[in-house]
């Protein structure tokens, strides 16, 4: 399934889809893959096992079991606490998320989201419940997340949300994958090894 | 270092470590790329949460386990990383054997692909957890990108008192503050009742910070720091101790300093706490009832009717006398020396209830040598615990030990999360290693305190 999806990558603007609603607050990235799901040595089988435990539970009824090809995944308060595995974005973009708006993430998944490409945007509690609400009364409609702007748009109504300008400018531009540019400074880095007490013996 | 697009900042990575779960991944990024690694002598590996606790022989019975432990071998080979495998006498929970090896200090930025590195933030080191394409990160460049946290002192007046531990602190602070309350924040811990905690019970109080969704828990150098790190494998020696000391002696936080939010707490006033739900927030001290939906913050409600449903816990009743299954004494919270030093006090001369599991994981080999040395494991075993070998274990049961079932866990570990440890529909109770062995001894949960008096009260007699 997962061979002909395609990763974000480059300039991330726009991202249009249908949306899947996931209600509660402090949702953790156990939920999100169980830890047993964390012996691999690749993240490729990821999708299929996101919230494994709870599509279980719900015997089919999960919003993961019946919005599938959903790509844009609502949420309430401080979703992705706990531990820090990146296993739990991998999951949710093999699945086939491409943004997610909620009231508030947990810092390190916000970090692991970004560094995939996956924008996180928030809003306060209120839009939030109206999203969801229009979500629920026309499920299979395509909205659009435009990240120059901040506005989420149903085909009738649209919302204002707040995402930090750094983290907006980076997906826009594409420099979200910092990796280059942090080995662009490996000068610096060299530097600072030569200066650090901790690395020098503690030299004056 | 610098400024970097988007405004975040390119810190320098001082001491990188790493584990078999996070790391294959960017490793093999790596690969992918075309990239080296930058630094291999600044990062050091070990193996933890896959490691089965009873027969280690390899290869493991386990091929995923089998498979990502040489994995990380191969990858620490062909890179020139300092591996503390199986055996070593180093082995161990990467947050437990960085410090017992010195390599954690004050003033390093510590980063491991793991959330609880916020415990190497006890010595005064500003650490964090972080994600596989960061470690890739760290690996390739020794350093990362990161937005500046806010800090929030929380300053904790007086004492602990007899049978209430580092844990019950910060369970007490979690449900205080709430477990999204500290997102955005690092959290320094200060006060009396801070200085006052030796270095292990720091790391206790750090580790945890993250479970208040503080990325960081610090604490200030001290003189209990210094004498921690003198004479271990990696702490400075001889000329270069004395330097390092007054060097670290600087980094203490100014007097003057503007914090952007304060919290005072009173150690005096807390009991030992214990969690009844399904985040480690959901924490009552162990003479209260479990919380009515009534007294909750309208917020609060949805989650605590979660939890009432999953755990199969009333409201308003208590925690003390709910018979227990599984008894589990470990983790990177509460698995080193003086944590099985508590547990042992109580286990010692007792037995474990018939019908309960019960057992004791040491945070690394260096710990299971000490206490083995000092007769701990007798005593364990003596009271009808097993005793087991080093790993992160039934914390996040990646390895055999797991809850069978809708099994309830009396755990001094760190979550309590829907199936955390092991079992879909597996039940945790979080709490300090001594009220754990007081639940595997009762069969129930049971204040530690009593048990302690009458010890106490054994004794004069």
């Amino acid at each position: 399934m997962e061979q002909d999806k395609v990763f974000p990558s480059g300039e991330i603007k726009q991202i249009k889809g249908s949306c899947l609603v996931l209600k509660g607050d402090d949702i953790d990235t156990d939920r999100i893959i169980p830890a047993r799901f964390l012996k691999c040595v690749s993240f490729k089988d990821l999708g299929d096992q996101v919230f494994a435990d709870d599509r279980i539970e719900m015997k089919g009824s999960h919003p993961f079991d019946i919005n599938k090809g959903s790509s844009i995944l609502i949420v309430n308060c401080n979703f992705g606490c706990g531990s820090s595995r990146e296993h739990a974005p991998q999951a949710l973009m093999r699945w086939g998320i491409r943004a997610i708006i909620g009231q508030s993430f947990a810092e390190i998944f916000f970090g692991n989201c970004l560094a995939l490409g996956i924008p996180c945007a928030t809003s306060e509690k209120k839009t939030i419940q109206e999203i969801q609400q229009e979500i629920t009364k026309s499920p299979t409609a395509k909205f659009n997340l435009e990240i120059q702007k901040l506005v989420f748009e149903s085909p009738n109504k649209s919302w204002n949300l707040s995402m930090e300008n750094g983290q907006r400018e980076m997906l826009l531009s594409g420099r979200w994958d910092v990796t280059s540019q942090l080995i662009d400074k490996e000068n610096k880095v060299q530097s600072i090894k030569k200066n650090l007490p901790y690395l020098t013996n503690f030299k004056e | 270092m610098d400024k970097l697009h988007g405004g975040s900042t390119q810190l320098f990575i001082g001491l990188h470590l790493i584990h078999e779960v996070t790391s294959p991944q960017a490793f093999a990024a790596l690969k992918d790329k075309g990239l080296k690694v930058l630094s291999p002598e600044r990062t050091f590996a070990t193996v933890d949460h896959i490691v089965p606790t009873t027969n280690q022989n390899r290869p493991f019975a386990d091929p995923l386990a089998e498979e990502m432990l040489s994995t990380l071998e191969n990858n620490c080979s062909s890179h020139g990383i300092k591996l503390y495998g199986l055996g070593s006498g180093k082995q161990g929970i990467v947050h437990v054997i960085a410090p017992e090896l010195g390599l954690t200090q004050p003033g390093m930025t510590v980063a491991c692909g793991d959330s609880h590195t916020s415990t190497h933030g006890a010595f005064g080191a500003i650490a964090f957890g972080i994600g596989t394409s960061q470690v890739r990160d760290v690996l390739a460049s020794q350093s990362l990108a990161m937005n500046k946290l806010k800090v929030r002192r929380i300053w904790v007046t007086g004492q602990l008192s007899e049978g209430v531990y580092a844990k019950d602190l910060i369970l007490h602070i979690i449900r205080t503050i709430g477990v999204k309350g500290g997102v955005g924040y690092a959290y320094e811990f200060a006060g009396p009742a801070i200085e006052a905690l030796s270095m292990e019970e720091r790391m206790t109080i750090c580790n945890m910070a993250i479970e208040g969704g503080a990325r960081c828990g610090y604490v200030n150098p001290d003189n209990k720091t210094f004498a921690y790190l003198n004479g271990r494998l990696h702490a400075p020696k001889g000329k270069e101790w004395d330097k390092a000391i007054s060097w670290w002696k600087k980094l203490k936080t100014n007097t003057e300093a503007i914090f952007d939010d304060e919290m005072i707490f009173n150690g005096t006033e807390i009991s030992p706490t214990v969690t009844w739900g399904i985040t480690p927030g959901q924490g009552i001290a162990i003479n209260e009832a479990i919380p009515c939906p009534e007294d909750l913050d309208p917020a609060d409600k949805p989650i605590a009717q979660e939890a009432y449903k999953y755990m199969n816990i009333d409201p308003g009743t208590y925690l003390t006398g709910l018979p227990i299954d599984v008894c589990f004494i470990g983790s990177c919270t509460n698995g080193r020396l003086s944590d099985l030093q508590a547990a042992a006090e109580i286990a010692k001369g007792n037995h474990v209830a018939k019908g309960i599991k019960a057992f004791v994981v040491p945070g690394s080999e260096q710990v299971a040598k000490e206490a083995k040395r000092i007769g701990l494991d007798k005593i364990f075993k003596t009271a009808g615990f097993e005793w087991r070998e080093p790993g992160c274990s039934m914390c996040l049961a990646m390895n055999p030990d797991r809850l069978e079932g809708s099994q309830i866990s009396a755990s001094s570990s760190n979550r309590n999360f829907k199936g955390r440890q092991g079992s879909a529909t597996g039940r945790t109770l979080l709490m300090s290693p001594a009220m754990v062995a007081a639940a595997a001894i009762k069969g129930e949960v049971t204040d530690v305190r009593e048990m302690l008096l009458q010890k106490e009260n054994t004794i004069s007699n």
